[in-house]
């Protein structure tokens, strides 16, 4: 017999035992979103309808800006480093007016989302617009998803095989519309048209177009939720904004639960039964795939079908619509406060309800002055403030501009008479598209007179200068002051640059160098 | 890791680690995401094969596609070359006062011009042309050998006081100190000195005068006005290669230096030499 009492026994296992073993990755369930109906649906559809058609048809927009500018509303002429917006038109140095434009769509978004949630992500972010669109057509072709669903799972039949290569086709066509619209922004859009469709174009356009081609198809068709909830930052750093002020689509389950899909059979035996009939209907319409009963989470990108959803089978069964509404969370605990009678474990619809049916008079309803409190009258302000600031500098800015550099080296010349001469690099900025003819005049430093580098005329005080259309011109200028008028080892002075036809003008003061003793 | 931790509120096992209480979920990666790591492992074996990478004992692997940096720069340096082409052309075909008449080919034989000088000529006349004691300003009005564009560019073709240059511009101003008295030096000092500006001893003047009229007016002419022909300066104006005043004046009379330039025509070029005068003679005293 064997005395194993004697055999230490030790404490070890394998790392990869069996029960502590877990994938390192997992696979997509794959989504099938259900169509649904209702009045957030069709103000989806509106906001795709607009937002689309600004991407798709700004382009082709036409603004007459005279001969000498091109005639497209919205250009960004990367080539001329010109950027044109309708009336306005911005130089590179002008670069700022963008970038307050885009602390105004981050305070905006702050604004936006400090009120109404994730409402970028649920109706205006490309990524929801085009996955809506591609949707649009995966339910035209195989149908919506229960006939998707038979489809995906069923073999490869002729069927299957025609409905999802045209479905891919239309796919990839939507893309290459996306990728083409893009590059419209960057050159003459009928010109740049038959250029692409000639063979004509540049690389640089057919690669652009490809590769935007390749992420829309791939964001839009085969990606989806995946981008939002793995790829982007925005759930995130928008999670951060949201207040308990803030709306945000709400499974309520203070009159939802306790769920039942036998709702009689459990009344029947005399337990509670809230309105939720567990039917799911707000799972299948989900884009993301997710269940808002669970609680507000990451992945819901507020798109609010599920109210859509929920509404509906709410009519079917007479009850009050808001079952999943946009509610904010300060309304939500209230009315949970007064579900759960101040913290019971588990919800009792009867406590929200008056005997006959109706819900009493404690149960809080959102209402629209809740937006207006000081965090949005913060932002409000700022945003303005910044957008009157943007508004002001554009309408009182320089469209005739003059820059000033004087030589370093040397400072300053002795001429063979004994005065001195100070040489200047003028630069004139022409900033409207039109050819014009600017006086250069000196102004201050008594008795100096200057002469331009290859304009042919006489020393003098004044010079006219003709600037081509939209463009800068840079001049050496050199200024000369008799020995007796020197005051000084640096005077200053102006160089004046006017438009006598417009009248606009600007200045820039300069310094006159001369040695010590200047005799 | 082998007891098994599960995350009450996720129901998600964790990894195991704790750090004062908080616990890292172990959510599995997407499967997409692992094909993307793949994916660079198969893109950089890819570009291993396709560009230089591997280290071999001399040099390294070039790659099927051939790239190489040092062509890039190759290919670079000979397409503006070939954009250079056209000016350089026109240059060596035009005269420097053609040359100057034209926009665009002064712009581009100032901006030629203006490199050359940096590397050739700021040792004595400085990076602005400004020149110091016995190198000449280029920037002023004062020419000791003519501010035509061609003049400029014969003076830096052949030089100045250049001996291996039979063309080089050529002057001597003899050594006064042995041929008048240190008394006719101060006398002709004063009288020079006069001319453009005051002098101590206003009684030295007119003595001076004449010992100018005697020894001086062959060179510089009657009026002191200088003579461009040989190099002589305009003594009446207001600027001083070996400085102003009596006691400069003097020193340079008695034993006069006399600076050199060379002739460049042969180190730079046609080409190069015509850039320059273009560049020189745009500095704001050309004439």
């Amino acid at each position: 017999m064997l005395d194993n009492t004697q055999i230490e026994r030790l404490e070890a296992e394998a790392v990869n035992s069996a029960k502590v073993r877990q994938p390192l990755y997992a696979a997509r369930k794959k989504v099938f979103p259900k169509r649904a109906t209702g009045s957030f649906r069709q103000f989806k559809w509106l906001v795709m309808a607009i937002t689309l058609g600004i991407y798709y048809l700004t382009p082709w927009l036409r603004w007459d800006r005279g001969p000498f500018a091109p005639d497209q509303a919205v250009l960004l002429d990367l080539a001329n480093r010109r950027f044109y917006f309708f009336f306005i038109e911005i130089w590179p140095q002008e670069f700022y007016y963008v970038a307050a434009l885009l602390v105004m769509a981050g305070v905006g978004l702050f604004l936006i989302t400090s009120t109404v949630g994730r409402a970028w992500c649920g109706y205006t972010c490309p990524q929801t617009v085009w996955v809506d669109l591609f949707l649009v057509v995966e339910r035209a072709i195989e149908g919506d998803r229960n006939a998707r669903i038979k489809l995906d799972a069923g073999p490869w039949t002729a069927r299957k095989l025609v409905l999802r290569i045209s479905k891919h086709a239309i796919w990839l066509v939507i893309g290459a519309v996306t990728g083409g619209a893009w590059i419209f922004y960057f050159a003459d859009a009928p010109t740049l048209a038959r250029e692409l469709f000639t063979g004509t174009a540049a690389p640089i356009a057919y690669i652009t177009v490809a590769v935007l081609t390749a992420t829309t198809y791939t964001f839009g068709g085969l990606m989806r939720e995946q981008v939002c909830t793995y790829m982007c930052p925005w759930p995130r750093i928008q999670a951060a904004m949201l207040d308990e002020h803030s709306l945000t689509v709400t499974y309520n389950d203070w009159r939802g639960e306790p769920r039942s899909r036998h709702a009689k059979k459990v009344l029947a035996a005399g337990q509670p039964v809230g309105d939720c009939v567990d039917c799911n209907a707000c799972v299948a319409v989900c884009p993301m795939g997710i269940d808002i009963r669970d609680g507000q989470q990451l992945e819901c990108i507020t798109c609010a079908l599920c109210i859509d959803a929920c509404d509906s089978v709410m009519d079917k069964l007479g009850r009050e619509h808001g079952l999943i509404s946009y509610a904010t969370l300060s309304d939500y605990n209230a009315n949970m406060m007064l579900a759960t009678a101040g913290g019971a474990t588990s919800v009792n619809p009867s406590l929200i309800r008056t005997a006959d049916g109706p819900f009493s008079d404690k149960v809080a309803h959102f209402h629209i002055r809740k937006i207006f409190r000081p965090r949005t009258y913060v932002y409000m302000g700022i945003w303005s403030l910044i957008g009157l600031g943007l508004l002001y500098s554009l309408l009182t800015r320089d469209r005739l501009e003059v820059n000033v550099l004087h030589d370093r080296n040397p400072q300053f010349v002795t001429l063979s008479d004994g005065s001195i001469r100070n040489g200047y690099t003028v630069k004139l900025l022409n900033m409207i598209p039109e050819p014009r003819t600017i006086v250069v005049t000196l102004q201050g430093l008594e008795g100096a007179e200057m002469s331009v580098v290859g304009i042919d005329l006489p020393a003098g005080r004044s010079v006219p200068i003709s600037v081509e259309p939209d463009r800068l011109k840079m001049l050496k200028v050199f200024v000369r002051q008799p020995a007796g008028q020197i005051q000084g080892t640096a005077q200053t002075f102006k160089f004046r640059a006017e438009d006598k036809a417009s009248f606009e003008s600007d200045e820039y003061t300069a310094t006159f160098n001369a040695p010590e003793i200047a005799r | 890791m082998s007891n098994e931790h599960i995350d009450e509120v996720s129901g998600v096992s964790t990894t195991g680690h704790e750090w004062d209480g908080i616990r890292e979920l172990n959510n599995p990666l997407p499967r997409w995401w692992i094909w993307t790591f793949y994916f660079t492992i198969v893109w950089a074996i890819g570009y291993t094969i396709f560009y230089p990478a591997w280290p071999m004992l001399s040099s390294a692997t070039s790659g099927l596609l051939g790239y190489s940096s040092r062509n890039d720069v190759k290919n670079e340096l000979a397409a503006a070359e070939l954009a250079k082409g056209k000016y350089v052309a026109a240059i060596q075909s035009k005269t420097v006062s053609e040359i100057a008449a034209d926009d665009a080919l002064r712009e581009f034989a100032v901006a030629a011009g203006g490199a050359a000088f940096k590397v050739n000529c700021v040792q004595c006349h400085g990076s602005g042309a400004q020149g110091s004691k016995g190198f000449p300003n280029l920037n002023d009005d004062d020419w000791l050998w003519g501010g035509k564009a061609d003049q400029i560019q014969q003076t830096i073709t052949h030089g100045i006081r250049f001996a291996s240059d039979p063309d080089t511009r050529m002057s001597e101003m003899p050594a006064f100190g042995d041929i008048i008295t240190p008394e006719q030096i101060a006398q002709v000092s004063a009288y020079v000195a006069s001319l453009s500006g005051k002098v101590q001893d206003a009684s030295l003047i007119e003595p001076g005068a004449k010992v100018f009229a005697e020894n001086c007016v062959a060179c510089h002419g009657d009026k002191a006005k200088g003579n461009r022909d040989l190099g002589a300066p305009d003594l009446t104006d207001a600027i001083w290669l070996y400085g102003s005043g009596e006691a400069a004046i003097a020193a340079q009379v008695r034993a006069p230096k006399h600076g050199v330039m060379p002739a460049w025509v042969g180190r730079l070029g046609e080409t190069k030499v015509k850039e320059l005068a273009v560049y020189v003679h745009s500095l704001g005293g050309g004439e």
